[in-house]
């Protein structure tokens, strides 16, 4: 499996990656990690003419704090995220959503930012950031804007970033400190993506939820903001009754394919599983 | 398509080639350095047969093109062996745990036990696992894997080999 003939470059800043995408236009596509488009290539289900490779910007690397976001940059592995004391301190859930991440070689190598911007239904960050409440920063010729994760994704590798523009950061608001987190995935094997999975942030006060966030991976065209289960969930001591409401809630949101993971209905329910899930392993994380 | 020119270390020699921006790592270790101790497996990211360590991370030579590892530091399975020839520990827990049977899978595996034994000195049965879960064995059922690498784990610790009871 050879992929297509392409010119390779290696910008040194974001700008000159900006010039180069906005010079090279749909003949140009930025790499990060490579895990999902070298497939593709080698697939000729992609056949860029030239590739913008990113691993050379420095800039784009690592994880901050800037005030009250955690800030981390596009091309920040997903071994660094696991291995980031930052995180695993601020933000757990993404350290708990990278470990179900394909496998340690994939993770060496694939990137955040990749995951992310890369609009595949099936990646898991996106439910993760839409959870999160995260924006991202793009830059292109004209400049720099931000936005918002839950605005980002329009249909199955279809986002709001423009041709020639780059995803160089991830702002995430930190987490309140006590709060409860968990990403539960099925999958069929080890680097599968998911049947259905569910990421869970809550905090609870006087034992009842206070504040719940809910993503959904894998079981529609984009990734999901399940707001209407949070809802009903808010204010809830997350009894069985009401918990089994929130998931028929974020049920009736899905519009899964019918594949080789399984049929729709069967991946819909699943979607209700991993959340009924995920809600009584994020409860029993809460406090502190 | 132009060439470029790479520069790179494997297994502790420089190397400089010109390779097609297109060309796989594996293709290039195995055809232009003739290496051919990665092997080719799935060629689908999958099954860890080409694994090398790469800047001290493992990695699918399938799924990174040669001009990515432009100023990189390779080593393969032909670069585990110690300095005087001897076996690395790694290996020979594969021929005394019998962690092998058609050897197919076994460069990725030791390549990838390699850099795990570099990040875990003590890894529990569990961590094994986990942390050999991009490399698909299609013989042993990999019980046979994973005490292998403990027996290196205790070489290179220096401590004795107990094998868990069955």
């Amino acid at each position: 499996m050879i992929p297509a003939a392409f010119s390779y470059h290696r910008p040194k800043s974001v700008q000159e990656a900006v010039a180069l995408l906005a010079e090279l236009g749909e003949n140009g596509r930025a790499l990060a990690g490579g895990h999902s488009l070298i497939p593709m290539m080698k697939l000729r289900l992609a056949s860029p003419g030239n590739l913008v490779d990113l691993a050379g910007i420095d800039e784009l690397k690592g994880v901050r704090v800037d005030g009250n976001d955690i800030v981390i940059g596009a091309m920040t592995t997903q071994h660094e995220l696991i291995v980031s004391n930052l995180l695993a301190d601020k933000i757990p859930l993404i350290r708990e959503t990278s470990l179900q991440i394909a496998d340690p070689q994939v993770r060496y190598l694939g990137t955040v930012g990749g995951n992310v911007a890369n609009g595949d239904p099936g990646n898991d960050m996106p439910a993760v950031m839409l959870c999160l409440g995260a924006s991202y920063s793009v830059t292109g010729k004209s400049g720099e804007r931000r936005i918002a994760a839950r605005e980002f994704y329009q249909g199955a590798y279809l986002t709001a970033l423009e041709t020639g523009e780059v995803l160089t950061t991830v702002h995430i608001p930190a987490p309140a400190a006590g709060h409860g987190w968990a990403y539960e995935k099925l999958k069929r094997k080890v680097g599968d993506y998911a049947t259905a999975a569910a990421a869970v942030m809550l905090t609870m006060k006087g034992g009842r939820v206070e504040n719940c966030s809910i993503g959904l991976t894998n079981v529609a065209d984009t990734p999901l903001w399940a707001q209407e289960a949070a809802k009903i969930l808010t204010g809830s001591a997350l009894d069985v009754v009401t918990i089994k409401k929130a998931v028929a809630a974020a049920e009736v949101i899905t519009s899964p394919a019918s594949d080789a993971r399984g049929p729709a209905q069967y991946r819909t329910k699943m979607a209700g599983v991993m959340l009924a899930r995920a809600l009584e392993h994020a409860k029993s994380r809460t406090g502190g | 398509m132009a060439r470029s020119q790479i520069e790179l270390k494997v297994n502790g020699k420089s190397v400089e080639a010109l390779v097609e921006p297109r060309t796989l790592l594996i293709h290039f270790l195995r055809e232009q350095l003739n290496l051919t101790g990665p092997h080719i497996g799935c060629e689908t990211s999958h099954c860890g047969a080409c694994t090398v360590d790469l800047d001290g991370k493992s990695v699918k030579s399938c799924t990174i093109f040669a001009v990515q590892a432009d100023g990189a530091d390779i080593r393969t399975i032909e670069g585990i062996a110690n300095a005087d020839g001897t076996l690395h520990a790694i290996q020979e827990g594969f021929r005394e745990m019998h962690g092998l049977q058609c050897g197919f899978c076994t460069p990725g595996m030791i390549t990838r036990a390699y850099r795990l034994l570099q990040e875990n000195k003590n890894p529990s049965e569990e961590e094994i696992r986990f942390g050999i879960a991009g490399n698909l064995c299609r013989c042993t059922g990999y019980q046979n894997i994973v005490k292998a690498i403990q027996f290196a784990a205790a070489k290179l610790n220096g401590v004795p080999f107990q094998e868990a009871a069955e």
